[in-house]
């Protein structure tokens, strides 16, 4: 049976890598003795996959992890177990059972949505105008940055990749393209903007937490972009 | 949410910052303003290798049970954050409050090797707490040093304020009570040392006074204070069973060097090899029983969580229940996707069996530590693992379809030669030879043997604790020796040869067997910068060479010297059960080359009967 588990990471676990959080999970499973399926050979590991890696530093409210079960008592129990043995700053808040044949949550992923607040002392001078000039930024035909690849330096026009980008209560809020095929970090959506504003981004400007990922079941034209959690069902 | 002491900006430019932050699974969450003592545990290492010690988790939880004791830990920097903590003026802290140590009661440090002593000086200086003892004020932390290396305290002497000798499950909440108890009365930081110095195990540095020879010998050691006894009794727990242990260890983020639960079958060691510190310092032998261990397997698994369980002791092979406790984990967790991690065990029928259950034979490797070239040598040092024994286990596993060997030894041990330098080489290449008489067409491929030998450290509470240790040239002209023995080996492209570094190993010398006066010149050097010197890419010898000048001190004093037999030891205060006559006994064995025999075999009286435990009863009641 597959599972899709949602969590959240808050407060100091943030420093936690995505690998180590891999690691965190398997061994979370099996303190929550959930009789998850393991792959065959001489060292079995479980069968779970991750959503899409969060970057140290970050907080999230929408982390999906999928995992096979050979049996559970029902979503509610195995997210109650779950949550008995986490630390504070990780918590399961869904757990839906998928389709035999739902492709995993890596590959679905489409969209994610953040939010960024300033850490202090990172503020611009100029507050009022940073959060006015986000309308303009985004009615640029083309947003080009420089982007760094593993083979150098490139340009790239990342305005397609931004959905949405607003800011509300000192709070920048987007929704970015997310994925393998084209994953847009929120940190070089805030640099293209700084560029724009003319000014140059500091380091550690933010403080960026992830709030939702989304699947996509329209296509590239017409999105319809679908939190991962809703793609199944609770069984209770 | 639990606020941290270093900003995200730190620890976001730092490796590994999970390393800084606690937080983790298991770890004890109290409130300090409730609890009458506060006591912070540090392995003066990098977190990875600190989280790795059984020891000290056991400690922590121990102190953690106590509802009016809150235990926290402390491991050292690296050197990432070690430079932005000295800029930036951040006071060292401990994980789990994330408060500065210098507001701590205790800290206490577990010594495990000689080469972490700078380490110690880095977590004072960053947690701004005066390095002497005679410098600290009323309300500094009372610094404790325990673990292996505090059977010869003395170079750390200067910066400690006590030291627990022996295993510390068994006064360590005496000592608590006697803190809480002057505190209460409102007595001072000397009347609590001198309560200390009263209970069995404890050592108090300050409290005596010693006087040297002209020719640099100690001449001898008295108390200066009327609490002070003459001789300090190691700890050791009677009966395993009964003696704590830890249902919950703490399950850190980041991969520790030891990701596993770890099950101790036995402390001690009935083998007696004339090397080993560890086997002599741990006696008597004390086994835990087989329903003890099957009964923390399942606790310790459900509460880690971890996928992999191991067993740990010295010599696991002689462990009585061993077949028991190997086959119970098999059968009882295989199935359930735990790897079994086995100890080095004596090659038999028994354990290669149990090897290619738990294990991809192709993968891998046979280890055996013969730990000598030649069965004179092995005689010298009581290794009782023949050449007839190696050659038959290898055997045995190359038909079982192994093909892979490593062979571990020592170099510069009393009374080596040329004879037995070469013995490295010969006996891998027999042992090469034996695989190459196996039919081509039965073979797996190629047959790979890896020898490796270390240099040889005299220890304190060993036979060999009068030998003269080799200079740093002689280390390595005797590693060429092997090595240019190894180039004229029949099957040398089967066989391949590893050394340890010289530089380091003189300076274990020196710190193991060194006197008081050492404490200087390890303050010095950590002065000048030494830090990390257990690691390779940290370590720079000079730092030390220059000290040794600074300071005047002559380190061929402490290594290249073999002792007089009636020698007093900066070390001899310390009744470690082991008598120093049954030590100068075997030291006069090895010398003419006499075995002796185990303590399963005849108990040759050492002394460690004095405990009133372990092997030394076993079948006598
Ligand atoms: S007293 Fe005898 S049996 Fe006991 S540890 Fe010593 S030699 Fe072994």
């Amino acid at each position: 049976m597959k599972v899709r588990i949602k969590f959240y990471k808050h407060g100091p676990v943030k420093f936690i890598g995505h690998l180590d959080i891999m690691r965190y999970f398997q061994k979370a499973i099996r303190r929550a003795e959930i009789d998850i399926k393991y792959s065959e050979g001489f060292s079995p590991h479980q069968v779970m996959s991750f959503a899409a890696p969060l970057g140290v530093g970050l907080t999230s409210n929408g982390e999906y992890m999928d995992i096979e079960v050979n049996s559970m008592i029902d979503t509610k129990t195995l997210m109650d177990r779950l949550n008995a043995v986490m630390v504070e700053g990780i918590m399961a808040t869904d757990c839906r059972v998928l389709d035999e044949r739902a492709k995993n949550a890596m590959s679905l992923v489409a969209a994610a949505d953040y939010t960024l607040i300033f850490r202090e002392g990172k503020e611009p001078s100029d507050l009022g105008r940073f959060f006015t000039g986000l309308a303009d930024f985004l009615n640029q035909p083309e947003i080009l940055i420089i982007k760094k690849t593993k083979k150098g330096e490139k340009e790239v026009d990342i305005k397609s990749g931004i959905y949405e980008l607003s800011a509300e209560d000192e709070r920048i809020f987007m929704k970015v393209s997310s994925g393998s095929a084209d994953n847009l970090k929120p940190e070089l959506v805030m640099e293209a903007y700084y560029q724009f504003l003319g000014l140059t981004l500091p380091e550690f400007a933010f403080h960026i937490q992830r709030e939702e990922v989304y699947g996509n079941t329209g296509d590239e034209e017409n999105r319809n972009l679908i939190p991962l959690g809703l793609m199944g069902e609770s069984c209770e | 949410m639990r606020k941290l002491a270093l900003s995200d900006e730190i620890l976001l430019q730092i490796d590994k910052p999970a390393r800084y932050i606690g937080g983790e699974v298991n770890m004890a969450k109290k409130d300090p303003k409730l609890v009458d003592i506060r006591f912070a545990m540090c392995f003066p290492d990098v977190y990875e290798i600190g989280m790795s010690h059984l020891g000290m988790q056991i400690l922590y939880d121990m102190f953690n049970r106590r509802d009016d004791i809150y235990c926290e830990r402390i491991y050292s920097p690296w050197t990432d954050l070690d430079k932005i903590m000295r800029e930036e003026n951040i006071p060292l802290f401990a994980l789990e409050s994330q408060d500065p140590i210098k507001e701590f009661d205790f800290i206490g440090i577990t010594l495990q090797y000689e080469m972490c002593y700078t380490n110690i000086l880095q977590i004072l200086d960053l947690g701004k707490i005066p390095f002497h003892t005679k410098d600290r004020a009323e309300d500094d932390p009372i610094l404790i040093g325990g673990g292996p290396c505090a059977y010869n305290p003395e170079p750390l002497a200067a910066f400690f304020d006590l030291f627990y000798i022996g295993e510390g499950e068994t006064v360590y909440f005496e000592l608590m009570d006697r803190y809480k108890e002057n505190k209460k009365k409102g007595g001072s930081r000397k009347d609590f040392l001198q309560m200390a110095a009263g209970i069995d195990g404890i050592y108090v540095p300050a409290f005596y006074d010693v006087t040297y020879k002209e020719d640099g010998t100690v001449d001898c050691m008295k108390p200066n204070n009327s609490h002070a006894k003459e001789k300090v009794t190691k700890q050791v727990v009677n009966n395993m069973d009964d003696a704590f242990f830890i249902d919950n260890p703490i399950v850190p983020f980041i991969k520790a060097t030891q990701d596993r639960v770890v099950l101790e079958l036995q402390r001690g060691c009935i083998r007696g090899c004339r090397f080993c510190q560890a086997g002599n310092v741990y006696r008597p032998c004390r086994e835990h029983s087989l329903e003890y261990l099957k009964d923390y397997a399942y606790k310790l698994l459900k509460s880690t969580g971890h996928e992999e369980i191991s067993l740990s002791s010295l010599s696991s092979s002689d462990y009585s229940q061993l077949e028991g406790i190997v086959n119970f984990l098999i059968e009882e967790f295989k199935g359930k996707g735990v790897n079994i991690s086995l100890p080095s065990l004596r090659i038999d029928a028994f354990s290669l069996d149990v090897m290619s259950k738990v294990q991809d034979i192709k993968k891998s490797s046979l280890t055996f530590a013969p730990e000598a070239g030649s069965q004179r040598l092995r005689d010298v040092i009581n290794k009782g693992l023949t050449e007839e024994t190696i050659l038959k286990g290898a055997s045995e596993a190359f038909n079982g379809g192994w093909n892979r060997v490593k062979l571990y030894f020592m170099l510069g041990l009393p009374t080596e030669t040329v004879e037995d330098m070469e013995g490295i080489a010969e006996l891998s290449e027999k042992v090469a030879e034996v695989y190459y008489e196996i039919p081509k067409d039965q073979r797996n491929g190629k047959v790979q043997i890896v020898a490796s030998s270390s240099f040889f450290v005299p220890k304190p509470f060993t036979p060999f604790q009068w030998a003269r240790m080799c200079t740093r040239e002689e280390f390595l002209e005797r590693a060429y020796i092997v090595k240019d023995k190894f180039r004229t080996m029949l099957n040398k492209k089967s066989l391949k040869y590893n050394y340890h570094e010289a530089d380091l190993t003189v300076l274990e010398g020196v710190l193991a067997r060194g006197d008081r006066k050492i404490s200087a010149l390890i303050e010095e050097v950590y002065k000048n910068g030494a830090i990390y010197d257990s690691w390779s890419e940290h370590f720079k010898n000079e730092l030390w060479m220059n000290a040794f000048e600074t300071c005047g001190i002559d380190p061929d004093f402490y290594t290249i010297r073999e002792r007089d037999l009636d020698e007093v030891f900066p070390w001899d205060f310390i009744h470690s059960g082991v008598t120093k006559e049954f030590l100068k006994r075997e030291w006069q064995n090895a010398v003419s080359e006499k075995i002796t025999p185990n303590c399963r075999q005849h108990c040759t009286g050492c002394g460690a009967m004095s405990f009133k435990g372990g092997i030394c009863y076993e079948g006598k009641n």
